[in-house]
């Protein structure tokens, strides 16, 4: 949480924003931050990646957007979705409201396929921009990024408070219907609408951020499955698209068996010595 | 073991690539057209339209 809070306090460190209605001007709102993280947002000090890149694939004439798709690669390829887990601010927002002490329902029939709805977002929000030029989908119907962007936006400015319209009603249906799943389903928007979770996810297998479980220590408890929020079996596919390296698997443990890091499922070298092998002989 | 090995490697291929793409986008010029995006209010974000 500690981690969660610190990224989404530096991703908008223009506290000034908050007050004036402004967004930052500065030169590093050109670089995309890992996470969803609204660029109209007033206290935002990066660009968004889904905005960047649904702003690039619906502008004409059409450009390949290399730098954005780069960036998004390489975090995928270097984090996969510990992005999700560690550097989100939506993700933190919703895991506070998990603290709220209500009956949690992680675990339903409909869980498995509302899963498969985030990529379907991705797709949209990736093919659509091609037929309707200068269309954002995804920022302008789901992101909930942004509609929290437009209430400190209106809270600080008449003048966007007048404009705001059906479309806002919209998103801030979205945006409550997503406050009160969260208070009842772990990461609800992580797990069913977000794009970047999708395309993170896709990444999970083979990040250079990865779990491992030592299956020679491993009991078979099933305590690490039974603490999962987001569904996984550790045990069975600790790579998982699903799994966002929060770490609770690795607590629960009680044999140690779950690690998670960079050089996580590296098999330790083992430096034998001439001596020592002539001894084996 | 082979697997694992296997899949650090396209990791750290896909790493590479990743910074290779946004190098030819930097050079591109790519950097400012998204800076040119993030100082202005988005009106689809904020759903102003």
């Amino acid at each position: 949480m500690g981690i969660q809070a610190a990224a989404a306090l530096l991703q908008n460190a223009n506290i000034k924003g908050f007050f004036t209605g402004r967004i930052s001007e500065n030169a590093a709102k050109g670089v995309c931050v890992p996470g969803l993280n609204c660029y109209s947002c007033p206290g935002a000090v990066g660009a968004c990646p889904m905005g960047a890149l649904q702003s690039f694939l619906g502008a004409r004439p059409f450009r390949i957007p290399y730098y954005v798709v780069g960036l998004l690669v390489f975090f995928g390829a270097l984090l996969g979705r510990a992005v999700c887990g560690f550097l989100c601010p939506i993700g933190w927002l919703q895991e506070l409201l998990d603290l709220v002490p209500t009956r949690k329902r992680n675990r339903f029939r409909l869980d498995r396929p509302l899963r498969k709805l985030k990529y379907l977002v991705l797709a949209a929000s990736v093919i659509l921009p091609f037929f309707v030029a200068r269309t954002p989908f995804f920022c302008k119907y789901v992101c909930p990024s942004g509609t929290a962007a437009a209430l400190f936006l209106a809270a600080a400015d008449k003048t966007v408070r007048s404009m705001l319209g059906s479309l806002f009603s919209w998103k801030l249906a979205v945006l409550i219907a997503l406050i009160l799943l969260s208070l009842f389903i772990f990461r609800p928007f992580c797990k069913y609408l977000c794009p970047l979770g999708a395309l993170y996810g896709c990444f999970n297998r083979v990040a250079l951020y990865r779990g491992s479980v030592n299956e020679s220590t491993c009991i078979g408890c099933g305590k690490c499955t039974a603490v999962c929020r987001m569904g996984v079996d550790p045990v069975k596919n600790i790579n998982s698209a699903e799994c966002i390296r929060c770490g609770d698997c690795v607590g629960s443990c009680p044999a140690k068996a779950i690690r998670f890091g960079f050089t996580a499922g590296k098999e330790p070298r083992i430096i034998v010595k001439e001596a020592d092998m002539k001894n084996v002989q | 073991m082979k697997n694992r090995k296997s899949s650090r490697t396209a990791g750290f291929i896909l790493l590479a690539a990743g910074a290779a793409l946004t190098a030819a986008g930097l050079l591109q010029g790519q950097y400012a057209s998204v800076l040119a995006k993030a100082i202005r209010i988005c009106m689809e974000c904020v759903g102003i339209g």
